[in-house]
């Protein structure tokens, strides 16, 4: 059976149990994030303000069930940033130079600035504006109030930081659905969340993903 | 001239060169491509800013050729 049909990534054929990611799936995707959220961090905050009401010398424990609050979607938008962190390796410069060549012919002069000084391609698509990286991607919804998180990788290790940059590039051109499909989800939330998590040489690209982004609706 | 380039660890390879009116270059060139596809690569053909197409034939029109490794959720 041909899961990914014409035009379809092949990759869908691996994944074929998942429903293909489309507007639906990816609204729904985030509601159920946000409802885990809300049901990861409430729970803390009414036992905090219990604790205060019922006797405020337990203040003590009361601000360690706050903290666990604020830990918890903390850490999930932690493991939502790493997807975008340079991976390093050892690779030969004089290959990614090449390499690099190659990926600055396949995008515009705006995302080849932006690149050169983030890291990340932009891509603008139609589920939302894409943040290309070498082993995830980022993509901010219309509205840019909530970034969903991708792991996804090339599957040859040997390959230089911007050829892998490329193959997502070029997967995410052919079958934007199909790629949200194979991308295993890291995080999906808010994105001032995911901003305060990055590091800050990447901030200017998720920033100029978020005015793309705002601009969509 | 067209172009068929695979990405690999050197950056990317030219694998082949052919010209629509030469038939023996794009005989090879063919036979090239087919024998990226039987090793698990997968052709694409770049269509400008944001749009790419997946192709298991060689369009012999196109300028440039791309093989790229599969992709997976990490």
């Amino acid at each position: 059976m041909d899961v990914a049909g014409a035009g379809g990534l092949p990759e869908l054929a691996n994944v074929y149990w998942r429903p293909r990611a489309s507007e639906l799936t990816l609204t729904r995707t985030g509601r159920l994030w946000t409802l885990s959220t809300v049901a990861h961090t409430v729970p803390f905050l009414g036992a905090a303000g219990l604790l205060i009401a019922l006797n405020p010398l337990t203040f003590p424990v009361a601000l360690v069930a706050l903290a666990h609050a604020w830990i918890i979607p903390e850490v999930y938008a932690a493991r939502g940033s790493n997807v975008v962190r340079r991976r390093g390796g050892t690779h030969h410069r004089g290959a990614e130079i090449v390499a690099l060549g190659l990926l600055g012919d396949l995008i515009g002069h705006v995302p080849r600035e932006l690149h050169a000084r983030t890291g990340l391609v932009l891509e603008r698509g139609e589920l939302g504006v894409w943040l290309v990286a070498e082993a995830g991607a980022v993509l901010v919804r219309p509205g840019a109030r909530r970034v969903h998180c991708y792991c996804v990788k090339a599957t040859d290790p040997k390959l230089p930081a911007s050829d892998r940059i490329a193959h997502l590039l070029l997967a995410l051109r052919t079958d934007e659905s199909g790629f949200a499909t194979v991308a295993n989800l890291a995080f999906s939330g808010a994105r001032w969340r995911l901003r305060r998590r990055l590091p800050k040489r990447i901030r200017p690209a998720l920033d100029a993903a978020t005015v793309a982004a705002a601009a969509i609706r | 001239m067209s172009r068929l380039i695979r990405m690999d660890h050197t950056g990317h390879t030219t694998l082949a060169q052919w010209s629509v009116d030469d038939e023996p270059s794009v005989q090879a060139a063919i036979e090239a491509f087919r024998a990226e596809l039987d090793r698990g690569y997968f052709a694409v053909v770049s269509q400008g800013e944001g749009q790419a197409e997946h192709v298991r034939e060689l369009p012999v029109d196109a300028s440039l050729v791309i093989l790229r490794r599969p992709i997976a959720g990490g």
